[in-house]
């Protein structure tokens, strides 16, 4: 492949694109360590998934489509792949995370879908009709 | 790497990756229970597929970007199935 000098305005664009992008993949990670509880660390991932994925992915669709003097979107693929998946993935593990601390008897809102009884207690609760046992 | 900027800003942006790696890291040793380790294991596919992006970018070839595709597909089915696990005791019932 012949590699060739970018523009500088670009060079530059590119760098703060992927710079802004890591930076932000780190911040995300730290609220990994810094965050208490679980429910609140389960939303560390997402801003990975959303702003660090799309800069960088930003920089490499930019930089190889000059690069290769063509239209290179094959990395808009991952960035909306990531962008499907991480909710899914988020979504079951606070399920499995609710499951397991309710099993273990810890103070979590109650299940909805169990069965109409609880389901119906739940809503009594919510509403203030009801005080929780 | 001919590109002035970028060749001091990748390694920048690699570096800022690692370290968010090694939180993960810290996180999957440390974790109370075993959904902090899954987790902390979803965050860090999610940091290496970026990793393998910005060395695509690095060494100016489109083969990484198979290997970030491949992480992310992996990546996804490995926590679905942890999390699975974690659901029911079993991945296929």
């Amino acid at each position: 492949m012949t590699e060739q000098i970018l523009p500088l305005w670009l060079d530059i664009f590119i760098s703060a694109v992927v710079v802004l992008g890591a930076l932000v993949a780190l911040i995300g990670s730290s609220g990994l360590l810094r965050l208490k509880t679980y429910f609140e660390r389960v939303h560390a991932p997402s801003i990975i998934a959303t702003l660090a994925t799309w800069c960088v992915m930003h920089a490499t669709v930019i930089y190889f489509s000059v690069q290769e003097q063509k239209l290179a979107i094959h990395a808009l693929l991952i960035a909306i792949f990531i962008a499907v998946t991480v909710p899914v993935t988020t979504i079951f593990l606070m399920r499995a995370a609710l499951f397991r601390a309710r099993r273990s008897g810890e103070k979590v809102p109650p299940s909805l879908s169990e069965n109409s009884e609880s389901r119906a207690q739940a809503a009594a609760v919510q509403c203030g009709e009801m005080e929780p046992d | 790497m001919i590109n002035p900027v970028l060749s001091v800003a990748l390694p920048i942006a690699m570096f800022l990756l690692s370290l968010a790696m090694f939180c993960c890291l810290i996180r999957i040793l440390r974790g109370p229970a075993a959904q902090d380790r899954v987790l902390a294991l979803d965050c860090m596919y999610l940091n290496g597929m970026l990793f393998m992006l910005v060395l695509g970018i690095y060494y100016s070839s489109s083969a990484y970007f198979e290997a970030a595709l491949l992480i992310a597909l992996l990546g996804f089915a490995s926590s679905t199935a942890m999390a699975k696990f974690l659901l029911r005791g079993e991945v296929i019932e």
